[in-house]
């Protein structure tokens, strides 16, 4: 038996070798290097704009101080456009070896292409980039998408398409406000939000799995039911009375001791509050359950081959049920945080289409808690980049920065989409 | 035991008895009811009527779970394996050995595929993902599964249809070790070599219901006019061929798919006027993408194919269609017809858009109707009316409406993958009849089939392929077990020289003198 399987392997192993002669040369992503490396070599580097830029790394009350960076705008566009090319000319030598590129590359790139951009934008008028506000501002502005795209990712791994995510945060966002609002106190908020996300996932799971509705449907009309119904509470009861229905609370910060006192990124992870901490939790738990333990294992086999579970005796529509709304429960937390997580007052469709950008950093992330938290940083990132560069006033146009996340979503969801493979049973109903 | 689905009575009043540590063979033909009862013993599906009992106790199964814990295991017909897990989850999904938190003990799931895998040398990796396994390791990973719930009857659906012959024979031998550990197996099949090789005793059924019981002495023709319900003739007539030029050519053809596998292999051969070339093989060795490469639904990479005389890589489908190629898809259900069309609109799937069917825009219907009735009578299609959705009929009627579909031009090349895939008896001795006489028309033909009786009954050459290459082409005499090595990846010369040894009684030593063989070749390379 084993002599048979040994050889077989052998011509499958020959043929591949013959595959790689024959392969076409991947160009798609050594073209975008280049053409990333260029538009930074040019207009940040050659054109560029006189002056000074100012990196602003420490905030008051650090444990020790850093002292701003300060370049000058020309020369830094040089001397990282260079870079920029030469690790451009890397990619290209790789395509044509037919080398696939190591996962690290397109951050390093990203990153050194955004610092290069900044230092540009900075420029010019002696601008100052706070970078720990922007990294802070980043890291706001993911907190829904992450508990979004975790949402997304219980769902679909458990066969379930989600497209309510949005209406799944706009409601937590909703309840949240209310319920904190009325009880006075922003933790009472915080139990609520999972309830309202949850309660939509009922509906979602009910004509789902009950009636076989075509998800992607049922979830698009889950997110205009929520902001129609949240819409039409917020002008007629909590509009009547605001100091009761719609008052502002806000979870205070806990600052994590010893942690939030590293630089930089210390004041950033662990200066929070309780929901983002709650997050941390979420994404860490997923990563390893997912995975590793008996509930991660079942709801995979639910998402991926769903009679297959069956035949070994697991429940697979309750086992659905169970999962989406508990994801349910989980978006509804992140809607807490445009309300309660963030000091604000319920405001109408306030969530803003962040769910759909959610579910692109579920893609993005291949179903994977990691993945999905990297991506939906990501889009954070580029959010906070637009709202920063706004603030200190660049040559580029305020319209085109508010581009900026989508822009990068459709360029990331487009570059990386066709290698991903969605779990195999997602959006089918199970039908005995 | 009684299932009725709508007005369809899939069985009715099935009495089977099985007997601890035997092997019991249920044979019948495709939709004969054998896999509907097992999914009912297996708790899949709830009986209309009728009671299970299990050591003279009844016992009511609401899921599968509970046929397990009674100590049924069944290995399906399409397996019941996710790709994307590894052995040893695919093994404890469902009774997950756990630590603290719900956390999996994967050493523990570990253990046990190594501890049942070494107990029956079945040599299975548990950290291997099960996408990346062969079909027959799968097999023997769903039989691992069932084993590791202790169970004491082992219900096998179809083993066989995916296998090898070596494949086959390793499986026989899994069993008989299996029936002397005390463990009672089902064996459902319509294979009459294998009932007789294996089986303990034979419950014949149809349409639904027992039509007899055989003993494993019978001959193949006794059984198989019990299992049709009259005598068949289990070859196929047909003259010696006659062939003519090779106007089909296909030279270095190489495809490969969308993950950069490669598919098809560097493959060339002809196939001459008035001969009916067989390409052989285990199912998902290029033989799909060899054909549909033909027939223009991928482009190769490297290779030609021709024509009369004419290159046809880088046509259209359109365009092959319209150079005279008759094209017999593998799935009938997904690529051969429209489910929800008519069966005159079936009819006319490839010509819809031509004379004398259809003038400017228009479609002409009473012409349609004209020839979809001339039709029914020539290929004998049993229907209700030819406006009817094709949905309605059964497979080997639609195949037939596939059939008269793409015989119904005069053709330059036939190309058939599995024509009679899940067909009953009947309809595949008229096909094949078909495929004769379109090659006695003069008209090259390309018939793809993993069933190698399929293969003697029309081949008058066969290619062999395996992992995308042609192994070999050889005649139609070719022994079985030479072909069975071949379609493990034995070239053709050293597959002849190790079937012609003169040792060699059944299937049980053979294997091992297989094994040997495979090694010898494995080490010449």
């Amino acid at each position: 038996m084993s002599a048979q399987n040994t050889a077989a392997a052998t011509p499958a192993a020959k043929s591949s070798a013959q595959s790689k002669a024959l392969t076409p040369i991947a160009w798609k992503f050594p073209i975008t290097y280049s053409i990333l490396a260029l538009v930074s070599l040019i207009c940040f580097g050659l054109i560029g704009r006189d002056g000074e830029t100012t990196f602003r790394i420490a905030t008051g009350g650090d444990f020790f101080a850093i002292p701003d960076v300060v370049v000058s705008s020309t020369v830094a566009g040089l001397v990282l456009s260079l870079i920029l090319v030469i690790l451009a000319a890397a990619s290209i030598y790789l395509a044509l070896k037919r080398i696939t590129l190591a996962g690290w590359f397109p951050m390093v790139f990203g990153i050194l292409f955004v610092v290069s951009f900044l230092a540009w934008a900075g420029g010019g008028s002696g601008g100052v980039i706070p970078l720990t506000t922007l990294l802070a501002g980043a890291l706001a502005l993911s907190v829904p998408l992450i508990f979004g795209a975790m949402c997304g990712l219980v769902g679909e791994r458990s066969g379930i398409i989600n497209i309510a995510i949005e209406g799944q945060l706009l409601a937590g966002a909703f309840l949240a406000a209310v319920v904190a609002s009325v009880a006075k106190n922003p933790y009472a908020g915080l139990l609520a939000a999972p309830i309202a996300g949850a309660l939509v996932a009922v509906v979602l799971t009910f004509f789902a799995v009950k009636y076989w509705v075509n998800q992607i449907i049922i979830g698009v009309v889950l997110n205009v039911l929520v902001v129609g119904v949240t819409s039409f509470l917020y002008s007629t009861v909590l509009t009547e009375n605001p100091g009761l229905w719609n008052s502002r609370q806000q979870l205070p910060n806990l600052p994590v001791p010893l942690l939030s006192d590293i630089p930089i990124l210390g004041r950033v992870l662990f200066d929070q509050n309780i929901l983002v901490y709650i997050m941390y939790v979420v994404v860490i738990a997923l990563q390893i359950f997912v995975f590793r333990s008996k509930w991660g294992l079942r709801m995979r086999a639910v998402g991926e081959h769903p009679k297959a579970a069956d035949t070994v005796g697991i429940k697979v529509n309750f086992t659905r049920v169970r999962n989406t709304l508990m994801a349910g429960a989980i978006a509804g937390l992140g809607g807490a945080f445009f309300t309660v997580g963030s000091g604000l007052a319920f405001g109408k469709e306030m969530s803003a289409g962040q769910g759909y950008i959610a579910l692109a950093a579920m893609i993005l992330g291949k179903w994977n808690p990691k993945g999905a938290l990297l991506a939906a940083l990501l889009f954070g990132f580029s959010k906070s980049l637009g709202n920063t560069l706004q603030s200190i006033g660049t040559p580029v146009a305020n319209e085109l920065l508010l581009m900026l996340p989508y822009i990068v979503t459709v360029l990331a969801v487009a570059g990386f989409v066709g290698r991903v493979r969605p779990p195999a049973a997602e959006g089918v109903p199970y039908v005995k | 035991m009684t299932k009725v689905f709508g007005s369809f009575v899939a069985n009715d009043h099935i009495d089977l008895t099985i007997e601890p540590g035997e092997i019991h063979a249920l044979l019948g033909e495709n939709g004969a009811g054998k896999s509907t009862m097992m999914n009912v013993l297996y708790g899949l599906y709830d009986a209309d009527g009728g009671e299970i009992l299990l050591d003279d106790k009844p016992v009511t199964f609401a899921g599968p779970g509970d046929a397990v814990a009674a100590g049924i295991g069944m290995v399906h017909q399409h397996f019941m394996l996710v790709p994307v897990f590894t052995v040893a989850e695919s093994v404890a999904l469902g009774y997950e050995p756990t630590k603290s938190m719900g956390l999996i003990d994967l050493a523990e799931a570990r253990k046990k595929v190594r501890e049942i895998s070494a107990r029956f040398n079945f040599n299975i990796d548990p950290d291997a993902l099960i996408e990346d396994l062969p079909v027959g390791a799968q097999q023997r990973v769903e039989i691992i599964k069932a084993l590791s719930r202790n169970a004491k009857i082992l219900i096998l659906d179809e083993p066989t249809a995916v296998l090898t012959p070596q494949e086959t024979d390793e499986l026989i031998s899994i069993m008989r070790q299996l029936k002397e550990q005390g463990t009672s197996i089902v064996f459902i099949t319509h294979k009459l070599r294998e009932v007789r090789a294996i089986a303990d005793s034979i419950t014949v059924i149809r349409r639904g219901k027992i039509t007899g019981v055989a003993s494993p002495d019978s001959t193949e023709a006794e059984l198989a006019s019990q299992m049709v319900g009259r005598h068949v003739s289990l070859t196929t007539e047909k003259d010696d061929a006659d062939p003519g030029d090779a106007t089909f050519q296909v030279r270095s053809l190489t495809v490969v798919d969308k993950a950069e596998n490669v598919v098809v292999d560097d493959v060339s051969f002809d196939v001459r006027r008035g001969e009916i070339l067989a390409v052989a093989g285990v199912q998902g060795n290029g033989q799909t993408e060899l054909a549909e490469t033909i027939i223009g639904l991928t482009d190769p990479r490297l290779g030609s194919i021709t024509l009369d005389g004419k290159d046809l890589v880088g046509k259209s489908v359109k365009d092959r269609l319209g150079s005279g190629i008759g094209f017999v898809p593998e799935d009938r259900s997904t690529d051969g017809i429209i489910a929800d069309f008519t069966i005159r609109e079936n009819m006319i799937l490839d010509v819809y858009d031509r004379p004398p069917y259809a003038k400017g825009l228009n479609l002409k219907s009473a012409v349609i109707n004209d020839e979809a009735k001339k039709k029914v009578e020539e290929f004998d299609i049993r229907l209700g009316s030819v406006v009817d959705p094709i949905a309605t009929l059964s497979g080997g009627n639609q195949q037939k409406v596939v059939l008269s579909r793409e015989l119904g031009r005069d053709l330059r090349l036939f190309i058939a993958s599995q024509p009679t895939r899940g067909l009953d008896v009947g309809s595949i001795e008229f096909v094949h009849k078909r495929v004769i006489a379109e090659r006695d028309a003069g008209t090259p033909c390309l018939i793809v089939s993993t069933e190698l009786d399929e293969v003697y009954g029309l081949a008058d050459r066969i290619a062999v392929m395996y992992s995308g290459r042609i192994v070999g082409i050889v005649g139609a005499d070719t022994s079985r077990e030479a072909l069975g090595l071949m379609m493990a990846g034995v070239p053709a010369d050293e597959a002849l020289a190790a079937t012609a040894a003169p040792e060699k009684s059944d299937a049980a030593t053979a294997a091992p003198d297989d094994n040997c063989a495979t090694t010898s070749a494995e080490e010449t390379k």
